[in-house]
């Protein structure tokens, strides 16, 4: 755990991390953030919070819903 | 240079060797064995250098950002989302809930150390567990709905069958799985019951196998408390994210426990993390009031969702079914619904009377959820 360890040890262990994040694969952000919006648009018509959904069909909307009495 | 020298004292440890005597010969006496040129000031030179390349590298493929790619996409209607439920029976803040796979019911936990289960429909409460310690923080619906988990302020997380029988008490049947040193922040089941994932103010996150309790892996990175986790969407493997108070968000994986990629570019605590549904990006929130965006496959920040007049901290965030709405819960009561792609803000969500601990939306999508300091939670749709 951190709290365990001394300021040294902490900061050697971020030089580890780094060493290695330095040399991850990456790609340019236009072509990440075209994908993102391909995706959204994709789900998009299907999203009830944003499309809405008939009253009859929306649990939440009207009245309380059925309660089951015994 | 500092090589042997006591570099500074922090709550009474030593920097060089944790050593808690302050003096300088015990700390000589213990630093023999270090590597002589290995001072604190060139291990720290040597990260900031690294973290500067880090910068440069990532610099590189930042060729736009994500409002400016998005600025031919369709602006948003106006929300029609409102308050359709509110869910009272808590006796202190609401601090945790977790939806469950039938879209209907949902569980939630409270600083006055009682976990309830709801129908959201019928706002029927079926079952109530009382806990021996209040404050628990973390709670999460097992896959099968045949379960639910708990921890917080008992440095555990306990897993709690749901029995059919209104007249059993569930809290006989709590099982440890979880131990961490210091208290559970989140926690969530893997994709089967039989496995759960906790994070903790002590620092880690953890993989535990709920049958027998044994810890399968630990997560370490972290230099302050972990306080959110979220697993990567089914479909995109074995990776989970963590955000906490060192201000970072690392993303892991499952497996062989290694902190793939790390971001630091929040100012203060970040108190929520979430992915995207594609599972290639992922959101946080911070006490520094803004929520931020990162696509993992360009390694950077792509977004700040902020606004000069929103000044209180983001406790949570949550994607809505498609992605594009960010909806996120501040500590000044509201939620605000954020135009992912566009970076504007939709719509603000009033109704809670103290600060939202959490907001999550149904696993259709057709509901948001949350949870507030206020004592109760409220359903929008």
């Amino acid at each position: 755990m951190a709290r365990d360890m001394s300021d040294k040890e902490i900061l050697k262990m971020e030089l580890e991390q780094l060493k290695k994040e330095v040399n991850t694969p990456r790609t340019p952000v236009s072509a990440n953030c075209a994908d993102t919006i391909t995706f959204v648009e994709g789900m998009l018509p299907n999203d009830p919070l944003i499309k809405g959904v008939p009253d009859d069909k929306n649990p939440y909307k009207g009245d309380k819903g059925g309660c089951i009495i015994t | 240079e500092l090589n042997y020298i006591h570099w500074k004292l922090q709550a009474g440890k030593c920097g060089l060797c944790s050593s808690v005597k302050a003096c300088l010969s015990a700390c000589g006496m213990a630093c023999q064995g270090l590597q002589k040129g290995e001072t604190l000031a060139s291990l720290k030179r040597e990260c900031d250098n690294l973290k500067k390349k880090l910068e440069e590298e990532r610099g590189k493929l930042n060729d736009v950002e994500l409002h400016q790619v998005a600025e031919k996409t369709e602006v948003l209607g106006a929300l029609s989302v409102k308050t359709r439920r509110v869910l009272k029976g808590h006796g202190n803040k609401v601090l945790c809930m977790d939806w469950c796979k039938d879209r209907r019911r949902l569980v939630s936990s409270s600083q006055d150390g009682k976990v309830i289960v709801w129908d959201a429909f019928t706002l029927n409460k079926e079952h109530g567990i009382t806990l021996p310690c209040t404050w628990v923080m973390a709670c999460a619906y097992a896959p099968s709905g045949c379960a639910v988990a708990c921890g917080g302020l008992d440095n555990k997380c306990s897993v709690v069958p749901l029995s059919l029988d209104k007249t059993e008490n569930l809290a006989a049947k709590k099982k440890s799985v979880a131990m961490h040193t210091n208290y559970v922040s989140g926690c969530t089941f893997t994709n089967s019951d039989m496995q759960l994932l906790t994070c903790s103010g002590d620092g880690t996150c953890a993989l535990w196998d709920v049958e027998s309790g044994q810890l399968l892996q630990s997560f370490h990175g972290h230099t302050a408390d972990v306080l959110s986790l979220d697993l990567a969407p089914s479909e995109t493997g074995n990776t989970f994210v963590s955000g906490g108070c060192d201000k970072k968000a690392n993303v892991w994986d499952m497996r062989s426990g290694q902190n793939i990629q790390s971001f630091e570019s929040h100012e203060s605590d970040i108190n929520c993390v979430k992915y995207y549904p594609s599972g290639d990006a992922f959101a946080s929130a911070s006490d520094d009031a803004t929520c931020r965006f990162y696509d993992l496959r360009a390694d950077r920040e792509v977004a700040v969702y902020q606004k000069d007049s929103i000044i209180f901290g983001a406790s949570t965030v949550d994607f809505s079914l498609s992605g594009r709405l960010l909806f996120a819960g501040y500590n000044d009561y509201t939620i605000n619904a954020w135009d992912v792609l566009k970076g504007t803000r939709v719509s603000v969500l009033f109704g809670h009377e103290n600060r939202i601990s959490r907001v999550r939306v149904s696993p259709d999508g057709t509901a948001l959820c949350s949870a507030s300091w206020d004592n109760t939670l409220r359903i929008w749709a």
